[in-house]
């Protein structure tokens, strides 16, 4: 059962868990993966890991690897953390990041927003002066945080090698410099 | 759009049953007593308001997140033999399913009069948003997906939505803001207020951020109560003492298409009362511009806004020219959440904003307005606050009104009501 400490707090995956096993494996490997569902005329990729396909409802999937990279899609800035784990880390950043995998698809509204919190190259919580940088519409690439064997979680910082937009879209009010 | 209802389709039950009697506690935070003190206080306190006796009441059901006390024993405390009981698990926008499931068991031959409550220390034992020992629980499966990045509590977890609301549509923080100005110029006027004083746009905008979008005075305000209500059907709501309120039609946790928390099914800045008003203004046979005062769910100030955007009360994405505009406001054209509702008057997952509503349909909403030698009260429709000569919250000539209950973004529920 992958299980370790992660800013002090305990993440579990049970070892029935199948779909988050894998998932959350793949992650270990630093190796992004999702659920492609396996009906050959439904084909459609999912996020966050499920027990079957939402569009075909199909129980058969196949774990494919999915390119990391995307858009921010909306984010969430926290100020005064609940969980005590992460009061030493506020401000941060909960970001929802659009893959450009499958943007759009199959509906116009429909995409891969996979979850996050923002973080530097090397994987550690963003520091105020980072957090002003990033808003709707940064183009951000997956780090992971390793926490245990089996266990990794996806995070997300500014792809240095993409363009990026000349102002992202930020809450209008500033506080504490952020 | 009353006269042509048809009070004998069978289809939709409408106008078939009714509310005849709200209760509620004390807004407190430490009520000092159990869940199932509470309850029952709740329960008596509607059922001296409707003037029913036990032996009449034989349905009971109850929501709540493992912080309540379930039917039985408070049933069993109060004397009341159940031919029918439930007791589901359930945060917000549970109040007004559970109404249409009370319609269905009577309807069914169940039972016949059902109490619904919700008893919660919300302040003092389990708090909503997960602080105290909650927050630091380990966490596993699907989880580990949201609450292994802080994305934890309701404010956490709804920010994207109203963020990216902001981003579509060019909302500002000082019109949404105004949805708590205006909830706490009703709420000055309510006794059973917890939070009665009287709050600016700069006061909200100038409060502590807890989660972009959100400020201290954008959230609701936890307490420690119980509500209670009871339905029965139209043949036996006039056998008591109060005018009931009518249900015109009932939408239960109505949801948009993928209702994971990671906004799969976009937009994410449109919540399922889009989904909703298909179902519930086809039900009910009253469309939006019929809805003379509302009571839209107001865990946070943007969930009020999102909810009577995507319902249809104004165009898609004017939602923040709509609260700001005085349209909600007492004396406006269409008030919202005249008690003051969760961010004023006390967090109940959804029942004090009915209770509301069906106290509004009588003409008989408590505020500050003196009582006539027969107990009625005389209302001014002086709006302003107490000490300034005001002190009223009843809407004048009110028929039809509706409540938009938020679980989430991704799911609703609602409750149409009129005048009996």
């Amino acid at each position: 059962m992958p299980q370790g400490e992660y800013l002090g707090m305990t993440l579990t995956v049970l070892d029935l868990d199948n779909e988050n096993l894998a998932y959350f494996q793949h992650c270990a490997d630093h190796d992004f993966h999702l659920q492609q569902c396996a009906d050959e005329d439904c084909g459609l990729v999912r996020y966050p890991p499920g027990t079957a396909c939402p569009w075909c409802s199909g129980r058969e999937f196949n774990w494919v690897p999915v390119d990391a990279r995307g858009t921010v899609h909306s984010y969430g800035e926290v100020h005064h953390a609940i969980q005590p784990a992460f009061r030493a880390r506020a401000p941060y950043m909960i970001l929802l990041v659009e893959l450009d995998t499958q943007s759009g698809v199959p509906t116009e509204h429909e995409a891969l927003r996979v979850a996050g919190n923002l973080v530097d190259a090397d994987g550690n919580f963003a520091t105020p002066e980072l957090v002003r940088q990033v808003g709707i519409g940064s183009r951000m690439r997956m780090v992971f945080a390793d926490v245990a064997e089996g266990l990794a979680l996806p995070h997300w910082t500014l792809d240095e090698e993409a363009e990026q937009p000349e102002s992202p879209w930020r809450y209008p009010q500033e506080v504490n410099g952020v | 759009m009353t006269t042509d209802i048809d009070a004998t389709a069978g289809k939709y039950l409408r106008d078939k049953y009714a509310i005849i009697g709200v209760g509620e506690t004390t807004y407190t935070r430490g009520s000092g007593m159990t869940t199932r003190a509470l309850g029952t206080w709740a329960i008596k306190n509607a059922m001296d308001d409707a003037g029913i006796p036990a032996s009449e009441i034989d349905g009971m059901m109850s929501y709540s997140g493992n912080d309540s006390t379930a039917s039985p024993m408070l049933a069993g405390d109060l004397g009341i033999r159940l031919n029918f009981y439930m007791d589901v698990q359930g945060g917000g926008s549970s109040s007004e399913a559970l109404i249409g499931l009370a319609i269905g068991a009577i309807e069914a031959g169940m039972c016949e009069t059902v109490v619904v409550f919700r008893s919660m220390n919300g302040y003092s034992q389990v708090r909503i948003g997960g602080t105290g020992a909650r927050a630091s629980v380990p966490v596993g499966g699907d989880a580990l997906h949201s609450a292994a990045y802080g994305w934890f509590s309701a404010g956490q977890n709804f920010s994207p939505t109203f963020m990216r609301h902001m981003y579509d549509y060019g909302t500002t923080p000082e019109q949404v803001a105004m949805v708590k100005v205006i909830h706490s110029e009703h709420a000055s006027n309510n006794p059973k207020a917890y939070y009665k004083q009287r709050v600016t746009v700069e006061d909200v905008v100038n409060s502590r951020m807890i989660c972009k979008p959100l400020h201290l005075l954008d959230c609701c305000v936890e307490t420690d109560n119980a509500t209670a209500l009871i339905v029965t059907s139209v043949d036996r709501a006039y056998d008591y003492q109060q005018l009931p309120a009518r249900i015109l039609g009932v939408a239960g946790r109505v949801c948009k298409p993928r209702i994971d928390m990671h906004f799969q099914h976009g937009p994410i800045s449109t919540v399922a009362g889009h989904y909703i008003k298909d179902l519930i203004y086809r039900n009910a046979g009253v469309g939006p511009e019929d809805i003379q005062c509302t009571g839209a769910y107001d865990a946070f100030t943007f969930t009020s806004m999102l909810q009577l955007e995507d319902y249809g009360f104004c165009k898609k994405g004017e939602g923040g020219d709509y609260v700001s505009s005085g349209i909600m406001r007492l004396g406006g054209e269409r008030p919202n959440n005249t008690s003051g509702g969760h961010l004023c008057e006390g967090y109940t997952h959804g029942m004090n904003m009915i209770i509301e509503n069906v106290r509004q349909l009588r003409g008989e909403v408590d505020c500050y307005c003196p009582l006539d030698d027969q107990g009625k009260r005389i209302h001014s429709y002086n709006y302003a606050e107490p000490a300034a000569g005001g002190g009223c919250r009843q809407v004048p000539d009110l028929e039809i009104t509706q409540n938009l209950g938020w679980a989430m973004p991704g799911t609703g529920s609602s409750l149409i009501m009129r005048k009996g």
